[in-house]
């Protein structure tokens, strides 16, 4: 009887013991912050474009923190489902776009310079601030700080806002990825038989 | 600790390498590919005809490309300078012969991607005219930063293959010391044998652009290293540096080096010279060593001795579908198609056209290609000598690939993470280091495109990169908007609040002006004051709780409940008004007598000027507000100042009110009929925001889920229905009083300035007069028929019943709004044709006058930046250029905004 | 006309294919083909050319069920060397069944399911092996004795399962001798199988064969003489010294080296790229530690030959010998370890 007690007893010091480290623990290395926001919003693409139904890359972060699914953001792409999927270790989701949204091409905005009347509301709908002018100046999209979200397109009264495929330059090209084993692509390009003179 | 056979072993295999005074170092791996050197080595270097065009790309060489400094059409010289440098690490363009410039703009180059690059295209008029030319002679007095100033003017950039701009890698910083300097002949890669022409035949230039080296960089030794498979080279430039050592006494050391693929990449070359190793991703000069192609060198001497820029070089042309292979000297620009006919080309055998070596040169998509600074062969190989790649096989993990590899990294390893867009792996085994020299993919016994997948993974990573600085940058701007817009809502929220304190006190004044009249039996206009006082009560609730919530200063929140306190006393005693009047017996507005009229007139007056008074007092004492602030030097003058302005507005508009009244009483007829309508419609505007706010709160409710949204709800709808029946009471006062009706509804005002418009004289004011009425009634058409789509949604959605009907209605409401958008379109053409009819194009004026001003703006920060430094003199000439640009940046804007109001575009 | 545009480099060296890799290998394995047939009869060959038929069969309906070119992949040897190499180990009085069941096993479960060639983690040919070893013992440890070649028509008897008085037919390999008298010095004296001229009778001219076309395949540059060399400095570095503390109870190095498949294993069979370790200082490892685990095997374990086991082993250990033996890549301070940060 006494051996019992004895084991229950010393179960239940180590029991308070460990329990007492644990809770010191969790006060004295307490994680300030919510890092996991952080994490959330690294992964996200930063178009600002809301098309997630929150205002902002951060905001969604802040949801699918608090449990919303993490589909919901066509720029990203199914990489970003993956990527977010690995962190939060959850289920990987198919992405929730429409079928015949083209998504993954690069765009941003384009103002038919000709055609703007320099309204600003555009200038009022850019989430990152890259549309420069004044009212009733013609206005101007900075291409390297568009995220190309296509917030921009939708207030303009005169429909002068394009959104255009980033195409690659000679800076941005680069080489694809060969086309693998027991494949071959079709490498040739057809050239007419050498000129002699003027090109 | 690992491979023992790699790094600093002596190497004393090659029976030539004994000639060294000086050990030799090796490097891992490297391959022994078949030569194919004799075709092109046998011959001297060869001058070619006149091409019939030269297309000169801007950038030649890595870094920035060049700025065009000719316009098309423009005749320049041999050596005149077409292009300038971009930037530090950029070089210029120069005119390889004289001629006509007949086009500037995208032409297919020298690039794996086929994309066209801009070019400066250069028709030659066969006069071969020089330019003027400015040699330096004695240019061991110069000092190095003229000399290299030279160098950079000169066009001179790495002409062995990468093309980095020559002047930057000999700007050293300051106090760098150089050991070795290091010549790099090696010319490692098969079929290439220019740099072997070029030593065989111009040695002793070469070795006066060694000095002038030596001279810019004193390094403590100079070493020329040739592969053994040139004997003549070496002999050439031994026999040279002895020529000239015997004046000078100079140190110049002809190290020979086994032949082997890659000794003459430079990070190669440098440890097979001297044993060290450049960090990764550093460059030689981090460990005492400066690299140079000879033929670089060879150019700078021309560049300094003889003011020659770079404008020709030496290329191999060679392969299987030339008949005469050999070295010619080429002009920069010409197109390989010239050089192919030169060699004898045949077409049907031609295969595969190489610029580069077969190891690491790039294929060719086009015939009109031009030979640019880096392109030291062309290969036209038939299909038989470099046959197309067979199909890649799976990896075996034979590690022959690792066996070769020069910079020691793990090819099958990196072709694993490569292939599986593994980035972040392949970067932890050095993907970033390896130096794309085609080794691996030589001995890959399963065909593996490896330097393809090599060159994929560092595009994704490079890519991948710029991609994460996007996003970072995207995310700062946005959170730097999401901090100023929420800083102008909360200066808003602060006008609000004063405008509604001082609406409070107008309403106060007048419900006890109506108070005191109790004749007065208007009872719509004290419900309306009365609703007036309740909203803002409420409001004032809400802020208070936002206060609260916030946690605002006590003193803030108890001003605040305050002020909440009284508005309540205020709003309960107008209802308190309303109840009075409704029960105290009516007689209807419509049927006053003059007499009645008169007295409402009166007490009106009163009521106004009051409010006239209150407001301008509140104006002043804001004024002093600010002026104290201003001495003060507070931090919100400005938002003051904006307070200031509003109530001084007020105080104008009330004062505009009180002398309107007078006049009003002066003519006591019309006022009795006007002074209802007035009154009422006021009361409808003030009813609509109460429910508007209503509207609002419901929302909000709705969204937080509120108990009370049922209230809240039917207060709503009984404001509603109070705006409703006011608006109703309006309109029959109108109706009763026809000839004072001033507003319209927008669409209303369209046609009634379509139909004023002919009574104008000027037709373009007319124009303007018109786009201006339709832009607006576009926009409100639109507005309605998008709420009006939306409403149309949802009912679908709800399954409503009339849903075609509305349909209809939708439709109509959009055949509408495309109707005036159509006319408006017309009309903005009109304008602008009108513009570009009179010879301005508006763009370009835009154009103008933005660069005016930026050029104004940085003019401004320039002269801000010089009167804290610069001399007196100084800022009286930026002060004179400011006010120059100033004038300037007037008159283009004046230019931009008489353009546009002369055709009424102003306002669209 | 038209021109090609591909990446660099546009030229590889001549014949470098992974058929002719394979083919060369196979060559190899002719001196020792030769040498079993000579000392043990035609069983050997008619395993061999059964096997290698099961093989293309079998690999060819694996590639057709998941859909990949057929030709394209056989066209590498990669299944004929798995096949050849099952077929050397396996004793030349193997019924067809036996290598019917060693060979399917190697190329469906060992090699396919994996992914194929380049994608198994283990040496297909052995994981037959040790398949079989392991269910049909006796089958798998009936050779003939040396100097008793069949005949043709006694070989195909039994390869069709006639396997008639057995015994008569059998007899012990040295390596079998070795570990059944192994510390009684008046037995071991009394076999005349152990003591041929340079090692156990028979198996040492099997070993020197190996050995031959081994050397070829490093004079032929199709591999590098890392993991043969550590696979041999492994066996000798257990076997001298316990041979000089007691050479009764331990066998000389001699005949470690030249019994059982020493050779076979140390040139052809640890070699296997795919399975084995890649860097050089790995590759030297991976030898070493199978030349170590063969003799410890043979020693105290409860199998006579044990080159199988050994490889399997190091086939596991693999990937982190590579890890572990990464060069420094130039302009680096030191070397990397793969996945650390």
């Amino acid at each position: 009887m006494t051996t019992i007690l004895i084991a229950v007893a010393a179960l239940l010091l180590l029991a308070a013991v460990f329990g007492a480290l644990l809770g010191f623990a969790s006060e004295k290395f307490k994680v300030e912050g919510d890092p996991i926001v952080e994490q959330i919003d690294a992964l996200l693409p930063q178009t600002q474009c809301g098309q997630c139904g929150h205002p902002g890359c951060l905001p969604y972060a802040e949801a699918i923190a608090n449990g919303e699914d993490h589909n919901k953001c066509p720029p990203g792409g199914e990489q970003t489902v993956i990527d977010l999927s690995e962190l939060l270790g959850r289920e990987v989701l198919t992405l929730d776009a429409d079928e015949d949204a083209d998504v993954g091409i690069k765009k941003v905005a384009y103002i038919r310079e000709d055609e703007c009347i320099g309204c600003t509301k555009c200038i009022q709908a850019c989430p990152v601030d890259a549309i420069l002018g004044a009212a009733k100046l013609m206005h101007t999209v900075i291409t390297d700080e568009c995220t190309g979200c296509d917030l921009c397109v939708e207030p303009c009264p005169v429909d002068c806002i394009d959104m255009l495929e980033v195409k690659p330059t000679l800076g941005t090209w680069t080489w694809h990825k060969p086309e693998g084993i027991g494949l071959r692509s079709d490498t040739s390009v057809p050239v007419n038989v050498i000129p002699v003179v003027n090109l | 600790m690992n491979s023992p056979l790699t790094i600093k072993s002596p190497l004393a295999k090659s029976a030539k390498s004994a000639k060294n005074s000086r050990p030799i170092f090796d490097f891992h791996g490297g391959i022994h590919p078949p030569e194919n050197k004799v075709q092109s080595n046998s011959t001297p270097i060869q001058t070619l005809a006149l091409p019939p065009l030269l297309i000169l790309p801007l950038n030649m060489h890595i870094g920035a490309p060049a700025k065009p400094i000719v316009n098309i059409g423009d005749r320049v010289l041999k050596g005149q300078k077409l292009a300038d440098a971009n930037g530090v690490v950029s070089v210029p363009v120069h005119a390889p012969t004289s001629g006509t410039i007949t086009a500037i703009g995208p032409r297919a180059v020298q690039h794996p991607s086929g994309l066209d690059a801009p070019c400066i295209v250069l028709q030659p008029d066969g006069e071969d005219r020089w330019t003027e030319r400015h040699p330096i002679h004695n240019w061991r007095e110069c000092s190095p930063s003229t000399l290299i100033t030279r160098i950079r003017e000169a066009g001179v950039a790495g002409m062995g293959g990468a093309g980095f701009p020559s002047a930057v890698k000999v700007n050293l910083k300051q106090g760098t010391q150089i050991q070795q300097l290091v010549l790099n002949a090696v010319e490692c890669e098969p079929y290439i044998t220019a740099d072997d022409l070029l030593m065989r035949e111009r040695a002793d230039d070469i070795v006066r652009g060694i000095h002038i080296l030596q001279h810019l960089i004193k390094p403590h030794e100079t070493l020329i290293g040739i592969e053994d498979n040139k004997p003549l080279a070496i002999a050439a430039m031994r026999a040279a540096i002895e020529n000239a050592e015997k004046n000078n006494g100079g140190s110049i050391e002809v190290v020979v080096v086994p032949t082997k693929y890659p000794s003459g990449g430079e990070k190669q070359l440098i440890q097979l010279l001297t044993g060290k190793e450049v960090p990764s991703s550093g460059i030689p000069a981090q460990v005492g060593v400066v690299c140079q192609n000879i033929g670089t060198a060879l150019a700078m001497y021309r560049a300094i001795a003889f003011g020659e820029p770079l404008i020709s070089r030496i290329t191999t042309i060679t392969g299987d579908a030339v008949k005469q292979p050999g070295n010619v000297e080429v002009l920069i620009g010409t197109p390989v198609s010239h050089l192919l006919n030169h060699a004898g080309v045949s077409d049907d055998k031609l295969g595969r056209l190489i610029m580069g070596g077969p190891m690491m040169g790039f294929t060719l998509h086009a015939l009109d290609i031009p030979v640019v600074k880096t392109s030291n062969c062309v290969i036209a190989a038939s299909k038989e000598e470099l046959p197309e790649p067979a199909t890649e096989q799976p990896c075996i993990r034979c590690g022959s690939c690792a066996e070769v590899c020069p910079a020691d990294l793990l090819p099958q390893q990196l072709y694993w993470y490569s292939k599986t867009s593994d980035l972040e792996r392949a970067q932890q085994y050095n993907l970033m280091d390896c130096i794309e020299c085609g080794a691996c993919a030589y001995v890959c016994p399963s065909n593996i495109p490896l330097v393809q997948y090599y060159r994929f993974a560092k595009g994704e990573v490079r890519h991948q990169v710029a991609e994460q600085n996007k996003a970072d940058k995207a995310r700062e701007r946005f959170e730097a908007r999401q901090a100023r817009i929420d800083k102008e809502l909360a200066e808003k929220e602060a006008r609000r609040q004063a405008r509604l304190e001082a609406s409070r006190q107008k309403a106060l004044g007048q419900v006890d002006a109506k108070a005191d009249a109790s004749n007065n039996i208007d009872i719509k206009a004290i419900k309306a004051a009365s609703l007036a006082a309740s909203s803002a009560y409420k409001a004032a609730v809400k802020a208070l709780k936002t206060a609260q919530a916030e946690e605002a200063d006590a003193s803030e929140v108890a001003a605040l409940s305050a002020q909440v306190d009284q508005l309540k006393a205020a709003a309960d005693q107008a209802k308190a008004a309303v109840r009075d009047a409704a029960s105290a017996p009516t007689s209807s507005s419509g049927g006053a007598s003059d007499t009645a009229a008169a007295t409402q007139s009166d007490i009106h007056m009163k009521a106004l000027k009051s409010a006239a008074l209150e407001a301008s007092s509140a104006y002043k004492t804001a004024v002093k507000a600010m002026k104290t602030a201003e001495e003060n030097g507070d931090g919100n003058v400005a938002e003051l100042r904006a307070h200031a302005d509003t109530l001084k507005s007020t105080a104008d508009a009330a004062k505009a009110a009180v002398r309107d009244a007078n006049t009003g009483t002066a003519m006591p007829a019309p006022t009795s009929t006007i002074d209802p309508v007035e009154t009422l419609k006021k009361a409808v505007l003030d009813a609509s925001s109460a429910y508007k706010a209503a509207v609002k709160s419901v929302k909000e409710a709705e969204l937080s889920d509120a108990d009370n949204l049922a209230e809240l709800r039917s207060e709503a709808d009984v404001l509603k229905r109070k705006a409703d029946q006011l608006k109703v009471d309006l309109r029959d006062a109108k109706a009763a009083a026809p000839n004072v009706v001033k507003e319209s509804t927008t669409t209303e005002a369209a046609t009634a300035t379509q139909e004023h418009a002919p009574n104008t004289a000027d037709p373009i004011a007319e124009r303007a007069a018109k786009m201006k009425a339709l832009k607006t009634a576009y926009n409100s058409a639109n507005k309605i028929w998008k709420e009006a789509n939306a409403a149309l949604e949802r009912g679908i959605r709800e399954g409503a019943e009339n849903i075609d009907e509305r349909r209809a209605k939708v439709d109509l409401l959009k055949a509408r709004a495309e109707g005036t958008r159509a006319e408006l379109n017309e009309l903005v053409d009109q304008a602008k044709a009108g513009i570009r009819a009179s010879g301005s194009d508006l763009k370009s004026l835009k154009l103008e006058a933005a660069r005016a001003e930026s050029a104004l703006g940085s003019k401004i920060k320039e002269l801000e930046e010089a009167k804290k430094s610069a001399d007196e003199e100084r800022i009286n000439v930026l002060y004179q250029e400011r006010d120059m640009l100033k004038r300037e940046a007037e008159l283009a804007a004046n230019a931009l905004k008489s353009a546009v109001d002369e055709q009424g575009l102003s306002d669209v | 006309m038209a021109l090609i545009t591909v990446s660099s480099p546009h030229t590889t060296r001549k014949g470098n294919h992974t058929g002719a890799f394979m083919r060369q290998v196979l060559y190899a394995t002719l001196p020792g083909i030769a040498v079993l047939t000579w000392l043990f009869g035609y069983g050997t060959l008619i395993n061999l050319s059964f096997a290698v038929i099961v093989a293309l069969l079998t690999e060819a309906l694996v590639l057709k069920i998941r859909g990949r070119d057929i030709r394209f992949y056989l066209s590498d040897y990669s299944a004929v060397i798995t096949a050849v190499l099952l077929a050397i180990a396996i004793p030349p009085t193997s019924p067809w069944w036996l290598t019917l069941v060693g060979v399917t096993f190697a190329i469906v479960i060992a090699k396919q399911l994996y992914g194929g060639l380049g994608m198994n983690p283990f040496n297909p040919a052995m994981v037959g092996y040790v398949l079989l070893l392991i269910s049909f013992p006796a089958e798998m440890t009936r050779w003939v004795a040396p100097n008793e070649a069949h005949s043709f028509s006694t070989s195909l008897q039994l390869f069709f399962g006639h396997i008639g008085d057995v015994d008569a037919l059998t007899g012990a390999t040295p390596l079998d001798t070795w570990r059944t008298w192994a510390g009684n010095a008046e037995q071991l004296a009394s076999h005349p199988i152990l003591h041929g001229n340079v090692a156990g009778m028979g198996w040492e001219w099997v070993n020197l064969a190996f050995l031959l076309g081994g050397l070829y395949l490093i004079a032929r540059g199709i591999i590098t003489w890392h993991i043969p060399a550590g696979v041999l400095a492994g066996v000798l570095a257990m076997a001298l010294p316990f041979w000089l503390i007691d050479d009764i109870r331990y066998g000389d190095p001699l005949f470690h080296l030249f019994s059982g498949a020493t050779m076979l294993g140390a040139f052809f069979i640890a070699t296997d790229p795919v399975s084995a370790a890649t860097s050089r200082n790995g590759r030297l490892i991976f030898g070493f530690l199978i030349g170590v685990l063969v003799w410890v095997i043979r020693t105290f374990g409860g199998y006579p030959d044990a080159m199988a086991f050994a490889v399997l082993l190091l086939n596991l250990s693999a990937p982190t010998i590579d890890y572990y033996t990464q060069p420094r890549t130039y302009g680096h301070k030191a070397a990397k370890r793969g996945a650390r940060k």
